[in-house]
């Protein structure tokens, strides 16, 4: 009887995030895709040293060659010869930090717009949520681009621009878990013994919030490496010699013809970096929140 | 012939973590015009029960064993038959009134639907019928409210609209799982009493599924008190009440506040939870939280055996008292 | 159901004030300011600027001007093509992107509907995961991508589909650019519906639909497609942003002379007036949208329309 109640409360003490992360690593799907994302980022980030070409060096001689093994290209060159296995990984470093940094900064304004808004509550919560609303109703992609004709092409204010549109889905989330936080017992008790306001926001309601916000990470990086692309392909992203995964397409499209592995291979290596993303956001939010099976 | 027969059922749901057993060799039968009272916790299997009988199970459900309905096996029987019995013959009210009908439609809708589907009503005599249903269950002004949407009904009234609905086809057999626990008391008294006034007009056989056993000595004729998934006690509503014979059923009865009584009477609670569908011990259920459990409890199944003119208990201390 | 509708479109009017605002000072925070740039403009553009623009009025009467000329929908000459004003540029160009987005959400929210209907009617089955790999396929390759290798299958290889051009609208020319434009709304879509429909089937009202002996196919059609659609319907508004924003990537691929075309000429011009207009354009056009959508929610639910 002893034994059986010690059994019990182990499997009682088995948490939340142990729980989640099983499930995760049971669902394929998922793990073949944080596998595929680790090989994409280990490469992405070894790239100067994979290989022996500058990412920016031209030859002339070589100029749209296919891929091949003698001359060490091995994803080919583009139209002004330079080589595109190290340009593609340079593209990728470039997206995966706008991807990452804009995703934090949006994370940050996400996440104390929303707290806030939930846990003060009242007539603030109503203008803080109504300021969202109307936000929301905006054509962002356009006054990114706005932003870019204005103030010229620039990555800081890439990384700004698109951190600072794509909070509002982070703030509403938010705000809506904390709502129901701030009916829980142990935020009740926290405030009946006086603990001050930010300090409760700080301490019980952000680590409960983990949970979607992790889901909500993984979802919001495939969508700003997305916009960072779009505005790349466009031309109003990132500018010579830097290059990323959108405006590799943009040039391998320009001739994908006569040189069709110019646009596949950053092509390629964009939609499965997305693809990756994608499948491990859902497979986190199937695992934090298993009712639906 | 009995209007239903229950023989050896079994609920099993496929989960992640294993098959979970909510019913578990149960068998009883109900005659015409009876009333069949359920009790039991939550967890105890009686909602998967009845609807295990309708043929309702969440998708990774499964029944075994016999249901005979008027003769007909109702287990294994086709989508499209069994959708001419239910609604037709058996009618069923659900626990909460405020999210079981739907909000998009409108009353009328949800009730002509039933008339021209399972009586080939055209929709004006439908409509008719569906008023006549509404005033019968005591809703004033039926025609003007027939036109309404669900939302616009309070909740009393809004379970009064279940029930009108699901007597629309005056059914053999009504059940209704836990009608009155999302309602306010006096309300709970209202839908009671109008239960059996419909009972009295209408003379349908009803199970009524419930916790609450003020409700159950209202209106069943006889009782059955499940735990674990299984019967642990079967009785006459009168004789049970006076002559509880399982140690769960008497804890229960104690757990019932008693105005009549006076005012010092600790109310008594049963200690320890229901117990985990997941692993059912091999013995009694109830073994783990009986204040009477001997050895043989917790080892073996106790038989589920008349103790006196249908009165029926699983109990080992029956048979230790022989 | 007025009452709501005029709550609706008044609550529109801060944003569309908002929108604009923030175009214009934009605009005028830009560094050096829009009108002295480093090309010498040609005078008669030079002359219709500052006839237009008062530049020698303060800041705030030029602010009231301008909201004053775009209350009567006037915005103003293009800086690029000195013959057209703004108003006539939106004017050859939004038809046809009009014509491509309709087309593009109408089939997305079809076989959207459809797909995320079927994969949830047998949830966990092959169908089901075919549906949502497509789905994800389509989330997950920007339309950016998607278009150059539709090009490249059907017109570079099959020779089935013209590569680009308008051609007068030709059906033909626009198969690859709506299907391009609708392939993310239809991943978007057919998950979102997939997932509502699981939802509302595992709801207490279908399960009283279902005690009641209807079909399976009432049961679907009548109880549980419309609050299915729901989701779907407030998506709407969202999927018509995504929509304008991919009609400029795929004008651009294609080659077609739609208002997102112009737009990104005017961008990489730095065609001031051009952007700023057609970003108050699209912006309008979307907050309508967004109304529309929220009519349409309160049309389906009773309880917004009698609220």
């Amino acid at each position: 009887m002893n034994n059986a109640l010690a059994n019990n409360t182990e499997i009682k003490g088995r948490s939340l995030w142990q729980d989640a992360w099983a499930r995760l690593l049971r669902n394929k799907a998922a793990l073949t895709a944080m596998v595929l994302l680790l090989i994409i980022s280990v490469l992405v980030i070894a790239a100067p040293w994979l290989s022996p070409f500058e990412f920016d060096a031209i030859d002339w001689e070589l100029i749209s060659t296919p891929p091949s093994l003698e001359n060490g290209h091995i994803f080919g060159t583009d139209s002004v010869g330079r080589d595109l296995f190290v340009r593609t990984l340079y593209g990728g470093r470039m997206s995966l930090m706008v991807g990452i940094i804009a995703t934090l900064v949006s994370l940050l304004i996400g996440i104390t717009w929303g707290a806030t808004a939930g846990y003060v509550g009242g007539r603030v919560d109503g203008l803080m949520m109504r300021i969202v609303d109307i936000l929301y109703a905006m054509p962002f992609m356009f006054f990114v681009i706005l932003l870019m004709v204005f103030f010229g092409r620039n990555i800081y204010l890439i990384f700004i621009a698109i951190g600072a549109i794509n909070w509002l889905d982070m703030a509403r989330i938010v705000r809506g878990q904390t709502l129901t936080l701030k009916g829980k017992e142990y935020v009740e008790a926290a405030m009946a013994c006086g603990v001050s306001t930010p300090r409760i926001i700080l301490r019980h309601i952000v680590p409960n919030l983990l949970g979607i916000v992790v889901v909500y990470v993984t979802l919001t990086i495939p969508q700003v490496i997305l916009v960072e692309s779009f505005l790349s392909f466009l031309g109003l992203g990132v500018q010579e010699p830097a290059t990323s995964w959108g405006a590799l397409v943009n040039e391998g499209a320009q001739d994908m013809e006569s040189a069709p592995w110019a646009l596949l291979f950053p092509a390629g290596f964009l939609a499965t970096t997305l693809f990756c993303f994608n499948f491990i956001g859902d497979g986190l939010r199937d695992a934090l929140d298993p009712k639906d099976r | 012939m009995p209007l239903l027969e229950v023989n050896n059922l079994r609920t099993v749901f496929h989960t992640n973590d294993g098959e979970v057993y909510a019913v578990n060799d149960l068998s009883f039968s109900l005659e015409k015009g009876e009333t069949l009272g359920v009790v039991g916790e939550s967890g105890s299997g009686k909602s998967q029960l009845v609807l295990s009988i309708i043929n309702l199970l969440a998708s990774n459900g499964r029944t075994e064993g016999s249901i005979r309905f008027q003769g007909q096996e109702l287990v294994g029987m086709k989508p499209k038959e069994i959708n001419r019995i239910r609604g037709d013959r058996i009618g069923m009210i659900f626990q909460d009134p405020m999210t079981c009908l739907n909000p998009y439609l409108t009353v009328e809708r949800q009730m002509t639907e039933v008339l021209m589907l399972h009586q080939g009503l055209d929709r004006s005599t439908a409509r008719q019928r569906s008023i006549e249903m509404l005033d019968a269950v005591h809703i004033p002004d039926a025609a003007n409210r027939l036109k309404r949407y669900p939302h616009e009904f309070s909740g009393g009234m809004r379970q009064r609209v279940m029930i009108a609905m699901a007597l629309l086809c005056q059914p053999d057999l009504l059940i209704a799982d836990e009608p009155t626990t999302a309602l306010d008391v006096t309300v709970q008294a209202q839908i009671i009493h109008l239960m059996n006034e419909l009972q009295q007009e209408f003379g349908m056989s009803i199970i009524m599924i419930t916790h609450d056993l003020g409700v159950i000595a209202g209106i069943s004729d006889n009782v059955m008190v499940m735990y674990g998934g299984r019967i642990c006690e079967y009785a006459p509503v009168f004789e049970l009440f006076q002559n509880p014979r399982h140690p769960y059923t008497a804890g229960l009865l104690k757990s019932v506040p008693r105005l009549d009584l006076a005012g010092s009477t600790q109310l008594h609670s049963i200690p320890g939870n229901p117990p985990n569908l997941l692993h059912l011990p091999v013995g009694c259920a109830f073994a783990d939280r009986c204040e009477k459990r001997m050895d043989i409890c917790t080892r073996e199944q106790p038989p589920l055996q008349e103790v006196s003119p249908d009165h029926f208990n699983a109990c080992h201390l029956e048979s230790k008292n022989v | 159901m007025l009452r709501y509708s005029l709550k609706r479109l008044l609550g529109a009017v801060p944003t569309l004030l908002i929108l604009m605002t923030l175009a214009f000072f934009m605009m005028r925070a830009a560094p050096g300011g829009p009108f002295d740039t480093e090309k010498t403009l040609p005078p008669e553009i030079q002359a219709n600027l500052d006839k237009k623009y008062h530049l020698d009025e303060s800041l705030v009467q030029q602010y009231g001007r301008y909201l004053w000329d775009l209350a009567h929908g006037d915005f103003g000459p293009s800086f690029q093509y000195k013959d057209y004003s703004v108003n006539e540029l939106i004017a050859t160009g939004f038809p046809v992107s009009l014509r491509l987005g309709l087309s593009a959400i109408a089939i997305a929210l079809i076989i959207g509907v459809g797909l995320g209907t079927l994969a949830a009617l047998r949830q966990n089955s092959a169908t089901d995961y075919s549906v949502m790999t497509l789905a994800m396929t389509g989330i997950s390759i920007p339309n950016f991508v998607l278009a150059p290798i539709l090009i490249l299958v059907f017109a570079v290889y099959l020779g089935w589909l013209p590569a680009g051009g308008w051609n007068g609208g030709a059906f033909k020319n626009t198969i690859l650019p709506i299907i391009g434009l609708a392939l993310p709304q239809i991943a978007y879509i057919s998950r979102l519906m997939r997932g509502s429909m699981i939802e509302v089937l595992r709801s207490n009202p279908i399960r009283t639909a279902r005690a009641k002996g209807l079909p399976e196919r009432v049961v679907i059609l009548r109880h549980a497609l419309k609050p299915a659609l729901l989701p779907v319907v407030s998506f709407l508004g969202p999927a018509t942003a995504a929509v304008i924003t991919g009609s400029v990537v795929i004008e651009q691929i294609f080659g077609i002379p739609g208002l997102g075309r112009y737009f990104v000429q005017g961008a990489l011009n730095r065609d001031y007036t051009l952007v700023m207009g057609v970003v108050v354009f699209y912006g309008a056009l979307i907050i309508l949208f967004n109304f529309i959508v929220d009519l349409v929610y309160a049309l389906l639910d009773p309880k917004v329309r009698y609220g």
